[in-house]
């Protein structure tokens, strides 16, 4: 059946990679847990993804606070429910676009960098020469990337969750008309715990996400320039959907019934 | 004597194309040993085989008595403590300054102290022909034979018992190339090492070997001192060792 052949290649193909990257998975983290392991290269990781992402994702989270607001305002204006517009901000912007959005940047600044650096490793037989050298690159290379993804995201999106309120704050009082002071009232009044939290767990989540991508995509790149360009797309790519579809699995262990 | 690497029997293919086919060589501690064959004939391989960075299929490889196919974790950590190796592109981690890359097997194998390393690095440095100045350049700024330099003092830091050297004068003039192969010939010398090198260049052979060894179709196909190359007898290594295009060896091009 020619129909069904490419369909079953794709299938195995599939069940293929997915084996290979939970190898992958729990070598790393396995690695990552034990010593030796290196302070300096995680304090360089942190920088590189927290520090150095810190303008990139506060732009997107105050224009969306901001955009929030005001399309909310549009929408709520014909039901007179423009009070809700503090409610809605702060909870979109903690649950959900916070996480979501740092998340994807990240995942085009740090991920794509990490299999750009790691790929262009493999293939300089740079990874080859630090086995020889007996560092294994598990650890030398990929753990305290995880780690730092792992520990610097959920701060990030801290701090978008803040710059994000305070852009849907900025439009309210400036140029809708809202009472500044009412306006923070309302936001403190209606956030919960869980909202922040959950916006937490996501970004640790996405940011292991991200620079597993990075690492495993870099880790297995070939053939020279072509194959690091193909390493790069697929782990933003790759990251990018595991973002969104984790995104969804995760909000439906916290807020469903 | 059990020698330093006994390899017997060795398999490795990618796919449906084999590249070694029941590889058999010994190398004698404090021996040098080069192993000649052209392109893509699978010199590479044997190395990466060696050191457990590819796995074969089929046959053992010894190190000092010790089987080191599929040995992994701490036990492949230890025995490539005793390797170093020259690769052909040099292979500098390019993230790092000059002596943090020849120091590199001191301070992340060896858990040496930076400061202390660094000296060492330096010694190394200097006895490749380099100026303490260039430890603090980046590998990036380097020339394609300074580059091979660096590579030479990263390999010999550490003292290893064994060295590998992968095609060490491929993409140098031949006054460079043969500045290298004096270099390697000293250090080898100084550190009593066994060497293994992998190289399609002649000269470079001639120069570093004791014995050579010719890698055709998969398996060694003549193996004896450098003296006795010319005189072999045996028609695939006369024709590689003069270069001729015509001869049993055929060379996979395929007609325009």
């Amino acid at each position: 059946m020619p129909i069904l052949q490419p369909l079953g290649r794709t299938f195995l193909l599939f069940l293929q990679a997915t084996g290979r990257i939970v190898l992958f998975t729990s070598t790393s983290v396995s690695h990552c847990v034990r010593p030796p392991i290196y302070p300096r290269l995680i304090g360089r990781q942190m920088i590189e993804i927290g520090y150095y992402s810190l303008p990139v994702v506060g732009l997107t989270a105050i224009f969306t606070g901001m955009v929030l607001a005001l399309q909310s305002y549009t929408g709520f204006a014909r039901f007179s429910a423009e009070s809700a517009i503090p409610n809605v901000v702060v909870v979109s912007i903690t649950r959900e676009l916070g996480p979501v959005l740092a998340g994807l940047m990240v995942a085009g600044r740090v991920g794509a960098a990490m299999a750009a650096e790691i790929g262009t490793m493999r293939v300089t037989e740079q990874i080859d020469a630090l086995d020889t050298l007996a560092t294994n690159p598990f650890k030398y290379l990929v753990a305290p990337r995880l780690i730092a993804g792992l520990t610097m995201l959920p701060i990030l999106v801290l701090i978008a969750d803040i710059i994000g309120v305070f852009g849907g704050y900025v439009v309210s009082s400036y140029k809708l008309g809202f009472n500044p002071a009412t306006y923070l009232k309302n936001t403190m009044d209606f956030v919960e715990p869980q909202d922040v939290i959950s916006g937490l767990v996501k970004a640790g989540v996405f940011g292991f996400l991200v620079t597993l991508m990075g690492c495993y995509h870099g880790y297995n790149s070939r053939g020279g320039a072509q194959g690091v360009g193909a390493a790069t797309t697929n782990a933003v790519v790759s990251a990018s959907i595991l973002i969104l579809c984790f995104n969804y699995f995760i909000t439906e262990l916290f807020f469903a019934r | 004597m059990t020698p330093k690497i006994r390899i017997r029997g060795l398999h490795k293919s990618f796919g449906d194309k084999v590249v070694l086919d029941g590889l058999d060589l010994d190398i004698e501690a404090a021996q040098s040993v080069v192993v000649i064959g052209g392109s893509g004939s699978g010199k590479s391989v044997l190395l990466k085989c060696i050191l457990g960075l590819l796995t074969p299929e089929a046959g053992s490889i010894q190190v000092d008595g010790e089987e080191v196919v599929r040995m992994n974790g701490r036990d492949l950590e230890r025995v490539r403590r005793k390797f170093g190796m020259l690769f052909q592109n040099s292979a500098l981690f390019d993230s790092l300054p000059v002596w943090e890359n020849v120091a590199f097997g001191l301070i992340q194998g060896e858990r040496m102290e930076r400061d202390a390393a660094k000296k060492i690095a330096i010694e190394k440095l200097a006895a490749v022909g380099l100026k303490p100045e260039v430890g603090e350049l980046s590998p990036a700024e380097l020339s394609g034979g300074m580059r091979k330099r660096v590579g030479l003092a990263r390999a010999i830091a550490t003292a290893p018992e064994i060295i590998f050297f992968d095609e060490p004068t491929t993409g140098l003039d031949p006054i460079m190339g043969d500045v290298i192969n004096d270099l390697i010939v000293k250090c080898v010398r100084q550190l009593g090492a066994t060497a293994l090198s992998i190289t399609h260049d002649m000269a470079s052979a001639r120069k570093i070997a004791d014995r050579i060894a010719m890698l055709y179709q998969g398996k060694i196909i003549w193996h004896g001192p450098v003296a006795e190359i010319d005189s072999s007898g045996n028609a695939h290594v006369d024709q590689f060792i003069h270069g001729r295009a015509e001869g049993p060896i055929e060379m996979q091009v395929r007609a325009i």
